[in-house]
């Protein structure tokens, strides 16, 4: 999973697998990380204080 | 009691009819829990499952929920990457069925592994030549996207959207939903084909070996094509299911109808494939493996896997729903619309049997039998489990959230 691991090789196959996961989980994490950061400033602004 | 937390504007059963539903159903879903238990404390010597049936009952079941949580994926990807708009009427309950069906495949992949502590070896030590490998990471990580799909949902909740961080939140969520539905549109294409490609590489059982482009047998298009075709369907059944049991219109028709064609001619043209490649696999494929298309149909105990499995998957469950689907006629009517968007996902279900148990029934070696299997109770418990746990979830989620956006105008309250 981490090129840390003593299994780990610099082959087509690893780069493939672990690539596309990293890029996924990248893509969400950074996603989530966008959202909280954003709810966190707009509600210091005072966004969203109305049900609507 | 619970009227707080209802959304405005719709009504909804007395609590103590919802918690004595939620009561009946539990009670199947701890006789799930108690062979699960069992399973895990006792070992899978609970299991029906042998030398030749290292994937069994489990297996399909998890291949069958997967295809048909596919409605999820596709309707996402026409919904926020397409930009079909019409189907954000749907789309909460697509994410919300699919939620279920991806997080039962889980569960009952952390009953079948057997040793589930070690679950995590997976994805530590990856074997990278293994299409289940990438199963694994493709089927977890679209669980985390559909997590994050769902959240918006239960943030929207009236007391929770009451919170102002939750409710920014829930908002900011929704304007970035495209990135997350493309990146599980990506994920799902490779997964579920990853599936099909498993049986499809197996060159030494010739009911299940294809050939193919580069490393992907057919089998893995297939599997992506029937799932984006078929879960759609499922998106409408479970939809008039619950329009069912709860007495009211929560979709339009004009959002059904759209989201029935496009899983029509998605089947159409996937029921196209499905017969002109086995008529492929059978007149040359197989036979270049010394194996003729009769073998793989009789001879084997009460013709259990008999020509009519093939006649039941391809024309009744396929070309007969397809061509249902894509007449406005067939839409329009509630009771053809119903038989076939169940055809179609009893089709895919029947598909992913074939693909998983009938490739192991067959015998491969001139010496062998037929292997025939049947699954302990504790199998059938842990599979019934998630369906338990899918309608209890569809309740709750249906009571306090605001899944249907159309059902306030639908079904006025006095």
């Amino acid at each position: 999973m981490f090129p840390f691991n003593f299994e780990w090789i610099w082959d087509m196959g690893h780069m493939v697998f672990h690539g596309g996961l990293w890029y996924a989980l990248a893509i969400i994490g950074m996603g989530m990380t966008y959202c909280v950061i954003k709810a966190a400033v707009d509600t210091a602004k005072g966004k969203g204080g109305h049900h609507h | 009691m619970d009227s707080a937390l209802i959304p405005e504007g719709v009504k909804r059963a007395p609590l103590w009819k919802f918690l004595l539903s939620i009561a009946v159903v539990s009670v199947v879903l701890l006789w799930g829990v108690f062979a699960m238990l069992l399973c895990w404390i006792k070992g899978l010597n609970q299991t029906n499952m042998n030398n030749a049936y290292g994937f069994a009952l489990w297996i399909w079941a998890d291949l069958a929920v997967i295809a048909l949580g596919g409605g999820a994926f596709f309707t996402g990807f026409l919904r926020y990457v397409v930009g079909k708009d019409l189907l954000k009427n749907i789309i909460n309950y697509a994410v919300l069925i699919g939620f279920i069906c991806y997080s039962s495949a889980l569960l009952i992949l952390a009953i079948d592994i057997g040793q589930p502590l070690r679950g995590w070896f997976i994805f530590w030590h990856a074997n990278v030549h293994s299409m289940l490998t990438e199963v694994a990471f493709c089927l977890s990580v679209y669980f985390a996207v559909l997590t994050v799909e769902y959240i918006p949902l239960v943030l929207e909740n009236r007391q929770l959207n009451k919170v102002p961080f939750l409710h920014n939140m829930a908002h900011n969520m929704h304007e970035i939903m495209a990135v997350f539905a493309a990146t599980g549109a990506f994920l799902s294409f490779f997964h579920q084909g990853s599936l099909g490609g498993v049986a499809g590489v197996l060159y030494g059982r010739p009911f299940g070996y294809r050939e193919g482009v580069l490393i992907w047998p057919w089998t893995f298009f297939l599997f992506t094509w029937s799932a984006a075709a078929a879960g759609p369907s499922f998106t409408i059944f479970v939809t008039r299911l619950t329009e069912k049991i709860t007495g009211k219109t929560l979709v339009k028709q004009n959002v059904i109808d759209l989201l029935a064609k496009i899983s029509g001619w998605m089947l159409t043209t996937y029921i196209i494939a499905k017969i002109a490649e086995p008529l492929y696999w059978a007149f040359v494929t197989a036979p270049s493996k010394g194996m003729a298309l009769g073998q793989f149909y009789t001879q084997n105990p009460g013709s259990v896997y008999g020509y009519w499995i093939l006649f039941t998957e391809v024309v009744v469950c396929g070309v007969l729903p397809a061509l249902i689907l894509i007449t406005k006629r067939g839409r329009s009517n509630r009771k053809t619309l119903f038989t076939a968007v169940t055809l179609a996902s009893i089709g895919v279900c029947i598909n992913r049997w074939v693909m998983v148990l009938q490739v192991l029934a067959i015998p491969v070696l001139p010496f062998e039998s037929w292997n025939m299997y049947f699954p302990s109770w504790q199998e059938i418990a842990t599979t019934v489990l998630p369906v338990a746990y899918g309608v209890i979830l569809i309740m709750i989620s249906h009571r306090y959230l605001p899944v249907f956006p159309q059902e306030r105008e639908l079904n006025p309250v006095d």
